[in-house]
């Protein structure tokens, strides 16, 4: 219970720095960036308008929310570490792990109210839409614009940014922030391509290249399972099963990382 | 019973790029402090002060020896309710205010509602930090910023502070404040360990200190015990003297020093009566301004220690540590 508090602490401490830093201006130009796409989408298109607003909303969900991710992610422990804050803090009755859970925690409230507040602006302009575009235009939409289906494309969004901020925190511990951002982004486009190098087998002949890239195959995190953007767009079914099979997966290699940045973080010597 | 026991400790840190070799930055520190005093660890710029509070507050991990605070081992994180901390120069968010900052730190350790507003209040007002506590923490001074850290050192009541060089980046008139809150936790029971390389906080604070350099502990003791502060002659400063007068005493001074419009300071051996000589020169039309015992000050004593520990030192790489 105690942990729990100390770990909620800290959360609320690091959400009240994002909002400070002006982190959810993002969210400004993100509706923006919707209403105006949605404007001059509609002079262009027929048709595909609805579905191209979906794509562009869903993708700069990830891409915001990567650099807040990112961005924010590798400077929660190590600048914490340069300014020195962390010695008044880390006196206090707080074991080490819970400043990292509540680190996380807190950046992860950041983004969920990030994610959250963008859902529901793209929601409303596509409800804009479907009040105002001719019956005409509707029929030929592959999938109804306010689309209940686009929550698991949001929900897949926010385990990758869960997993993009672990991936931060857990370098943020140990190396500068340059480094950390290097890593990061680093993992984040290798994860992209993990799941070709599971098939690096049957166009390499070395034993050990084939064995290396199927270590790398377990180890690298799958970035692309969690885009199932093309699928929700086109109307395209997600089963229950992949959803709940890929946000475990997600939230297992969350639970790893920052278990490892725990480990590495308490025995760390901040002279 | 004790607040503060080290038993040897010791730490080294890997340096250089290529080649690690360690550096050894504590020596065996062996050390008691007792509860309710005021105890003042003194050393010039890298003698391992910052290094020996840190081991205690477990910011970094001890090569080798132990450490106990209030009889818990450092770094016991429930031990930590009792015990305020305030880092060298400190830092802090600097987006929040220092009303906030505390705040989030009385948060920490469990206050909540009213009680944890009045207590960051009255910790404010005790520090000196007026309508700026609602300022972010970026548009403080380094003064300022050193009450807010003294002020979060405070925030639980703790039994036993630790604060590393309190005066640093104080005015006069901050020193003075530090030096009455340090007086006024010592009546209030509270043991007090502070760093400094200013020695005359420590002349006025400390009953006992501790003179590190090299990373060994070179004296320890109560500041009167010290042999180097025991009298060894008097000063007594007189109107009314021309130089033909002090000339006829001379052979009895140490020396003597024109201060000015008839003023003089004398100093005197130890073994001779002062009220003579005064009661001499006063027939002859002076007037007695002062008379003190002369002693060694705290700065003689550390200048001596520390220098003779820098002639005997042995290397501080430990063996097999390199050059």
């Amino acid at each position: 219970m105690k942990a729990l508090r100390v770990v909620g602490t800290i959360a609320v401490s690091v959400f009240r720095e994002s909002v400070r830093d002006k982190v959810l201006y993002n969210l400004v130009f993100f509706a923006l960036l919707l209403i105006s796409a949605s404007y001059l989408i509609g002079q262009l298109t027929a048709g595909q308008d609805v579905k191209i607003i979906k794509d562009l909303g869903l993708a700069a969900m990830l891409l915001f929310g990567l650099f807040i991710a990112v961005f924010i992610g590798i400077g929660l422990v190590s600048k914490e570490v340069e300014r020195r804050s962390i010695y008044s803090l880390l006196a206090k009755p707080i074991r080490r792990h819970e400043f990292i859970a509540g680190k996380y925690a807190g950046l992860v409230l950041t983004l969920a109210v990030n994610v959250a507040v963008m859902a529901v602006a793209l929601y409303l302009v596509l409800a804009c839409m479907a009040v105002t575009e001719p019956a005409a235009v509707r029929a030929a939409w592959e999938a109804p614009a306010v689309d209940p289906a686009m929550l698991e494309a949001i929900l897949l969004i926010f385990v990758e940014l869960m997993l993009v901020t672990a991936l931060a925190l857990f370098f943020s511990t140990f190396s500068s922030p340059i480094l950390s951002a290097s890593f990061t982004v680093g993992l984040v486009i290798a994860g992209q391509f993990d799941s070709d190098l599971k098939h690096f087998r049957a166009i390499v002949h070395s034993r050990v290249v084939a064995d290396l890239t199927r270590a790398l195959y377990y180890v690298l995190p799958n970035m692309a399972a969690f885009d199932v953007k093309a699928q929700v767009v086109h109307g395209l079914p997600v089963t229950a099963g992949y959803l709940a099979v890929t946000t475990a997966y997600g939230v297992s290699y969350v639970a790893a990382v920052v278990l490892a940045a725990m480990v590495i973080f308490a025995r760390r010597d901040f002279r | 019973m004790l607040a503060i026991r080290t038993e040897a400790l010791t730490k080294d840190y890997a340096v250089g790029f290529w080649r690690k070799r360690p550096y050894r930055a504590l020596d065996r520190l062996t050390l008691e402090v007792a509860a309710g005093e005021v105890f003042g660890f003194l050393g010039p710029n890298g003698a391992g002060k910052t290094t020996t509070l840190k081991l205690l507050m477990q910011l970094i991990y001890p090569t080798s020896g132990r450490a106990e605070l209030l009889g818990r081992p450092a770094g016991d994180v429930d031990g930590r309710r009792r015990i305020g901390y305030l880092p060298e120069n400190p830092y802090f968010y600097d987006h929040l205010t220092a009303e906030e900052l505390l705040t989030y730190f009385a948060a920490v350790f469990g206050y909540r509602g009213r009680a944890r507003r009045d207590r960051v209040a009255r910790l404010l007002d005790e520090v000196g930090i007026g309508v700026e506590r609602r300022l972010q923490l970026r548009k403080f001074s380094r003064g300022m910023l050193q009450r807010v850290g003294i002020a979060q050192a405070l925030l639980n009541d703790p039994a036993l502070v630790v604060f590393d060089e309190p005066m640093s980046g104080l005015d006069p008139l901050g020193r003075r404040d530090v030096r009455r809150l340090i007086l006024r936790l010592r009546d209030q029971g509270v043991t007090v360990f502070f760093s400094s390389h200013v020695l005359s906080d420590a002349e006025a604070l400390c009953s006992r200190v501790a003179v590190l350099a090299g990373g060994r502990l070179v004296a320890s003791g109560r500041l009167g015990d010290m042999a180097a502060f025991q009298v060894r002659g008097w000063e007594l400063v007189m109107t009314g003297l021309d130089e033909a007068r002090v000339d006829r005493v001379r052979d009895r001074l140490l020396g003597a020093t024109r201060i000015g419009d008839g003023r003089y300071a004398l100093e005197l051996p130890l073994e001779s009566a002062p009220d003579r000589l005064v009661a001499e020169l006063s027939a002859a039309g002076a007037e007695l301004v002062s008379l003190n015992p002369v002693r060694d000050t705290l700065e003689d004593f550390f200048v001596e220690q520390v220098t003779r520990s820098a002639a005997s030192a042995p290397p501080r790489w430990p063996a097999g540590g390199g050059a």
